[in-house]
């Protein structure tokens, strides 16, 4: 499939203009355009299948409650989970990551160890750190080496302390740097820690496989990779997720309820609390079949092309300052331009139709740890094409000429 | 460390009828080029305020960019300054600060920030979604002025 066909399957990029220019959308590690076929499905499912599922005794809650399942089938094959049960549905990473540091506090004692990858986005972190105010657990960061990659000596050192738990970020949200989850997870089981990996960043760029991953749970969410807000997943591995205590308890999830106590359902529901977000799950499938039918090795070239485009065009900037731009980044490239605060860089590319992300990118720790207020991020989404690029590179040399101008 | 009240006088008998020129040819700026550069000048006119003033509860929630709000009630008028880390956020405020600064308590209240923004051909900069937290410093001008 040549790359304009695919591109032009997402209503929104032929559609919007930003003044007199064109909109150039580089945003999408904050959330990605969604195709025509997600749209779709949402909205047949609301004009022709609309019912609460798992509890109706009519043909209509069945027709619902069968969409819903067969997205979790989906939903497994996507990312090779061994069993459908061990696909969560939740409302996002945020809601993943804030379900497992609840439903882990029983396995957890004062004094334990938390590490967490200082590069984490806070749904990564601030979780942990609320676990270990509830528990008397110590929240770790793991350091990273000078080139903002995970300090590997350090890892094997604080691996060595036996902590409880391990969360780390697949891909970095600010940096697009990857972490060698494989390898780590590895090490983590040979430690007897619980590996937790946020996946949000990856998912889109890169094909997981859970069970070739090798962690204990991954958590993701459905609108960065072209699929609704408002769902993601949580994926465990069975015996892991069994021993997790409920965030949300009551519907779905309950066998039986007296006022003398009450009992879990079996799992994925024991999880599933309360009515789904069932047209975002339909959604979710469908974002599925559209990575399924157009991402494939080519598409993920093409990508890569364009974040070496980037990472060259920028570097050939003299008033450019990047970060952490290695070779085998995904999706995303961080910079800054010297002296220049990132907003006034990020409100000057905007007014030439330039969508890209300037801030903290809920990463505080990592900013801190590069010593920053703040950076730009340009992130590519797999619609994104040369002239995206070269449109963002010209503006931004608008945008340092302007910031540079004697005043 | 509160800021000295002279600095707060002195900003309102000099700067006032620069703030509102500036606030003029921003609204006569064609091009968003012209806009954005007279923005980035009028952060200037603001005086250079001291960074120990610069305290959690002279910050403004809701920037993403740091912004300072400094109060200074003088009978029934209120004198204001302001502080950004980012230059065009800065100017925004000079703009806010040309509209409201020496005002009436019921002037300041009966301030439409939008309609203003609006006329200086700056509409979309003032949203709550807006990460330069313009909208956030108007109501702040406002709890400040009641």
């Amino acid at each position: 499939m040549n790359h304009a066909a695919i591109r032009s399957q997402f209503p929104l990029l032929n559609c919007l203009q930003e003044e007199d220019y064109p909109l150039c959308y580089l945003d999408n590690a904050a959330t990605a355009q969604k195709p025509a076929m997600v749209l779709q499905a949402m909205d047949a499912f609301y004009r022709q299948q609309n019912a609460n599922v798992h509890r109706g005794s009519y043909q209509l809650s069945a027709a619902a409650t069968a969409a819903v399942e067969a997205s979790r089938d989906k939903l497994q094959r996507f990312i090779n989970a061994e069993q459908r049960q061990e696909v969560i549905f939740t409302h996002g990473t945020t809601e993943s990551l804030n379900m497992l540091a609840y439903g882990l506090e029983p396995q957890l004692q004062a004094g334990d160890l938390i590490l967490v990858d200082s590069a984490a986005h806070h749904a990564n972190i601030v979780p942990w750190q609320q676990l270990a105010l509830r528990t008397g657990a110590q929240v770790v960061p793991i350091p990273l080496d000078e080139e903002l990659r995970l300090d590997d000596a350090a890892c094997k050192l604080l691996l060595a302390k036996r902590p409880k738990i391990v969360a780390l970020s697949h891909v970095s949200n600010v940096l697009g740097t990857v972490n060698n989850i494989t390898a780590l997870c590895q090490r983590i089981r040979a430690a007897g820690a619980i590996s937790v990996v946020d996946g949000a960043q990856a998912v889109a760029h890169l094909p997981v496989d859970v069970q070739a991953l090798g962690c204990d749970f991954y958590a993701f969410s459905g609108h960065k990779m072209y699929g609704p807000t408002g769902v993601g997943i949580l994926w465990g591995k069975l015996a892991q997720l069994e021993q997790l205590t409920p965030m949300l308890t009551g519907g779905e999830m309950i066998k039986t309820v007296s006022f003398s106590g009450s009992t879990f359902g079996a799992l994925p529901h024991r999880l599933e609390a309360g009515t789904p977000p069932i047209a975002e799950i339909i959604g979710l499938a469908a974002a599925v079949d559209f990575l399924t039918q157009f991402v494939d090795a080519n598409s993920r070239q093409h990508e890569q092309r364009l974040l070496q485009q980037l990472r060259d065009g920028l570097l050939a900037m003299p008033a450019v300052e990047l970060y952490a731009a290695h070779a085998d980044n995904l999706g995303a490239i961080a910079f800054n331009i010297r002296g220049e605060h990132h907003h006034d860089v990020g409100a000057l590319l905007d007014q030439q139709g330039i969508a890209i992300r300037c801030g903290h990118h809920c990463a505080m720790p990592l900013m801190s740890l590069m010593a920053l207020n703040g950076c730009c991020r340009a992130s590519l989404g797999i619609y994104n094409n040369e002239q995206d690029v070269a449109r963002f590179l010209a503006a931004l040399q608008q945008t340092i000429a302007l910031l540079t101008e004697e005043i | 460390m509160p800021l000295p009240a002279e600095q707060f006088l002195e900003f309102d008998q000099q700067g006032t009828p620069l703030l509102q020129d500036a606030a003029t040819k921003v609204a006569h700026a064609k091009q968003w080029q012209d806009k954005y550069r007279l923005l980035m000048q009028l952060g200037k006119l603001l005086p250079v305020i001291d960074d120990a003033a610069k305290t959690e509860d002279a910050l403004v929630d809701g920037c993403e960019s740091a912004a300072w709000l400094f109060h200074f009630p003088l009978g029934d008028l209120h004198l204001f300054l302001a502080d950004s880390d980012a230059r065009i956020v800065k100017g925004l405020i000079v703009l806010l600060l040309a509209a409201t600064n020496g005002k009436t308590t019921n002037e300041i209240l009966a301030f439409d920030a939008n309609a203003y923004f609006a006329e200086l051909g700056l509409a979309g900069q003032l949203s709550p979604s807006r990460s330069n937290g313009l909208y956030a410093l108007a109501a702040q001008i406002q709890r400040c002025a009641q």
